[in-house]
């Protein structure tokens, strides 16, 4: 079976519109953000969530009011599915002062309230009590982690590619971080680690494909020596199609059967890969290279390989020998 | 089978069997994080604040003591903030044995400023002060860890967290959350100090008695009006010597016993230097009043009848579980510190196996998607990726279990990204092993081709993927970093899986057929 075998579809000549359409998407997204906010959980912006369990199908409506004599802002939802009788309430980062007990006592008081109502037989399945402290400490630490980990990337693909192609690999990933945060706030979904996990997953991937068409770009500088620019990068992406198909393809499938069987725990999880999944696989196609070729027009460095090297960008090129 | 085929495949069964012996029996091996096993994680602070002012004030105490034994006579000894205390009425004649003594007892820890008229200001040193605050750190952990292992969980990890001051503790199975709180974090700190006056129902009845003010080596403690044994409701306050002539550290043990009322107390013994120091101190003392107090608060000041070597009890009007868990954190010493909660999380056990199940069942479906689409796609050729990808995942696994990593939901998700490079880098090759045979070559001259010329694409994703895991472990916190780790050891086994153990099956397969021109691919 042969997928795209003697794929030959011309998509650096919609590279403009690709650009137009990915910034006018990033600016939406950028104002949707901004809009909103960024919809952090309690990982990062403290708070307090209890999720009880009841013996008897319990509304939400009804244990909203069983709450009612709690002041302040309050959250019920129904939490997994509807059979398994589960309400999460969530209290903001109140005045709490990390005092010992008076971090627990939004926890304390939900269940005192709930059980003062009488609604029926429950039990807290689980607790999460974030201090401010901490909150701050993951945002700051999150931040951290994601902003050096692409610049690391980036060092290294100009270091074995060139600067433009880096550019180009980063631009691909920030579009696909800021894409999926986009979505998930649309979808009400909120900032976790364990998002963050699966965001910092995505752009893995992102790089990963970008870097697999970059590198058959580099293969092809030999034997297409006299071609331009655009029609080396677009059979390039055109010889690895089927791989990226395939890859995005399998992996989709796999992600989308722990977002439909995985359970409330991983559903926001699941979901942020499956947008970054579809996001990132049009970033490497559409965008990466583009933004390579537009910036490479701007090098001084001719992108023909058979001169030796003259920039740090260009030592690379001379390990193909070993592929001849 | 060529001799160099042959150490290939001895190679390879070595791993399979190392990272089966690694992670064998699975239930033993590998760890379960508290997000799918349920239990108790918490993040608490240590107010190291605490240990410079107990530096400072017994600095303070001991300087004014070893003026006044050398007869140097001065005003007053205050206490300033945390770190610095003041001498004042200093008498110029007396200036230079001031200066040596106050030079010899506390030089070493203090720097000495002085001021106008006599006066003194003594300040920790910053080298001290940060020596003070990790000595707080590590004394608390120790105390948590002995009172979590009293406590009796399994497998709890108590770890220094963050930035210096935060202690991580996770207990799996916890259920009775409060009380673990509770004994963590109580101080425990005890004294027994000779009652000088009291019990007394106001401050300002003892201090009358002392024309207004507390003389320089006594203060004032409240206690609860059983403490006084009398009949009143309200609190009652003592006045003690500030110095303590036993404290927790001259414990030995502590256990639940019985008052003479059989009122459940604390039965306490102690060790030789403290049995020591209490016999003198009860001698001294016979028929006066000795105040037991735990944490700043008197809890019984029973009369001196004679003295008494090593054995004392503590009462008040405690319930059977507050003895248990007040002997638990006697025996585990007094914290240095005090401590507060940054962060608490508990998941029950049942949601922990839920999330478990499902998991499990998802990622199992997702494993089977891949699985036909891999055989229905690139038919016989398809097994080599299977058996390579379930390679990669037993030697992940076993490695996790080697290093005694934690399995989270994140980590699963690693795991997730694992299978998805390995996939990855079978298709790389895969595809390009279909390029070179369409452009003509044989079966054999193909999958050479195919691997070498992958091989340095796989290696560049696989580099860059390992630089982001690197920092992501560098910067991340708990979970990211779980993720980091599982990627990071992921990564480095699918080099070896996709690029060696699949290289190796094809050559097994062609060397049974050297010449064949075709491969089920």
């Amino acid at each position: 079976m042969d997928l795209f075998s003697n794929a030959n579809y011309n998509f650096t000549k919609w590279r403009w519109h690709a650009i137009a359409f990915s910034a006018l998407i990033v600016v939406l997204g950028l104002v949707q953000i901004a809009r909103n906010g960024l919809p952090l959980g309690i990982d990062f912006s403290g708070g307090t969530i209890v999720v009880l369990k009841f013996q008897q199908p319990t509304s939400e409506e009804v244990v909203r009011k069983a709450l009612d004599r709690i002041p302040g802002e309050k959250v019920v939802q129904q939490y997994g599915a509807a059979s398994a009788n589960e309400v999460l309430i969530r209290l903001p980062q109140a005045q709490a002062t990390e005092q010992g007990t008076s971090l627990e006592q939004g926890a304390r008081q939900v269940v005192d309230a709930v059980r003062a109502a009488n609604i029926g037989a429950f039990e807290p399945i689980s607790t999460e009590i974030v201090g401010p402290v901490i909150g701050k400490d993951l945002q700051r630490k999150g931040v951290y982690a994601t902003l050096a980990s692409i610049l690391g990337i980036t060092l290294y693909i100009a270091f074995r590619f060139r600067l433009s192609f880096a550019v180009g690999a980063i631009a691909a990933t920030l579009h696909d971080v800021i894409v999926t945060l986009a979505v998930l706030t649309f979808f009400g979904y909120e900032l976790s680690l364990n998002i963050i996990a699966a965001i910092l997953t995505i752009t893995g991937y992102s790089v990963n494909d970008t870097i697999v068409i970059f590198d058959r770009v580099r293969e092809n500088f030999r034997t297409m020596r006299g071609a331009s620019l655009e029609s080396q990068v677009n059979t390039a992406v055109n010889q690895t199609l089927s791989r990226t198909i395939i890859t995005a393809g399998t992996t989709f499938l796999s992600v989308l059967a722990l977002y439909i069987f995985g359970g409330e725990v991983l559903e926001g999880f699941a979901f942020t890969m499956l947008v970054g999944i579809i996001s990132g696989t049009y970033s490497t196609v559409f965008i990466a290279s583009a933004i390579a070729i537009m910036l490479s027009k701007n090098e001084t460095t001719p992108v023909a390989p058979a001169a030796p090297a003259r920039a740090a960008g260009d030592r690379p090129r001379r390990r193909e020998r070993r592929n001849a | 089978m060529t001799s160099n085929l042959r150490w290939k495949v001895i190679a390879i069964l070595v791993v399979v069997a190392l990272a089966v012996a690694a992670f064998y029996p699975p239930k033993d091996k590998v760890k379960l994080g508290l997000d799918l096993k349920g239990g108790v994680h918490l993040v608490l602070r240590v107010q190291t604040d605490d240990a410079l002012k107990l530096e400072t004030e017994t600095s303070a105490e001991r300087l004014r003591d070893e003026l006044s034994r050398q007869g140097v006579s001065i005003g007053a000894v205050t206490p300033q903030d945390v770190r610095s205390f003041r001498v004042d009425g200093v008498p110029g004649d007396r200036d230079a044995d001031f200066r040596r003594i106050a030079d010899e007892w506390v030089g070493q820890v203090f720097d000495r400023a002085s001021g106008v008229g006599g006066s003194y200001t003594f300040t920790l040193k910053s080298a001290q002060i940060t020596r003070l605050r990790q000595e707080a750190v590590a004394q608390a952990l120790q105390t948590i860890e002995r009172r979590v292992n009293e406590l009796g969980v399994a497998e709890p990890i108590v770890a220094p967290h963050g930035d210096g001051d935060q202690i991580l503790v996770q207990m799996p199975g916890v259920t009775d959350v409060a009380r673990a709180k509770e004994i963590i974090r109580s101080t425990a700190l005890l004294e027994l100090k000779i009652v000088e006056d009291g019990p007394a129902p106001t401050r300002e009845a003892l201090l009358a008695a002392r024309g207004g003010q507390v003389p320089p080596d006594l203060e004032i403690v409240p206690g609860a009006a059983e403490a006084g044994n009398a009949q009143g409701t309200g609190p009652v306050y003592y006045l003690v010597k500030r110095v303590a002539g036993i404290t927790g550290r001259d414990l030995r043990n502590a256990r639940p016993s019985l008052d003479e009322n059989n009122q459940p107390a604390v039965g306490f013994s102690l060790n030789q230097q403290g049995a020591d120091k209490f016999s003198q101190l009860t001698a001294q003392n016979i028929g006066r009043q000795l105040a037991i107090i735990l944490d700043g608060r008197v809890q019984s000041a029973p009369t001196i009848e004679g003295r008494i070597y090593d054995q004392g009890r503590i009462s008040g009007s405690f319930t059977q579980q507050e003895v248990q868990d007040l002997s638990l954190t006697l025996r585990s010493g007094a914290l240095p510190a005090s401590l507060t909660y940054l962060e608490e999380r508990t998941v029950g056990p049942s949601l922990g196996a839920d999330s478990i199940r499902a998991g499990v069942m998802a990622s199992l479906i997702g494993l089977g998607f891949v699985t036909l689409f891999m055989l229905a796609y690139y038919k016989l050729t398809g097994f080599n990726a299977l058996l390579s990808i379930s390679l990669n995942l037993l030697i992940l696994l076993g490695f996790m279990a080697y290093i005694g990593a934690v399995m989270t939901l994140p980590g699963i998700a690693g795991f997730i990204l694992t299978i998805g490079m390995g996939v990855d880098s079978n298709v790389l090759i895969f595809e390009r092993i279909k390029e070179e045979m369409g452009s003509g070559k044989s079966a054999r001259a193909a999958v050479a081709a195919g691997f070498d010329r992958v091989f340095l694409t796989i290696l560049d994703t696989h580099v860059a993927s390992l630089i982001s895991a690197a920092f992501l472990f560098q910067f991340g916190t708990g979970p990211i970093r779980g993720f980091a780790t599982t990627l990071f050891f992921g990564l480095l086994s699918n080099v070896f899986t996709a690029v060696f153990v699949s290289r190796t099956l094809f050559e097994l397969i062609l060397s049974r057929r050297p010449q064949a021109a075709k491969l089920s691919i």
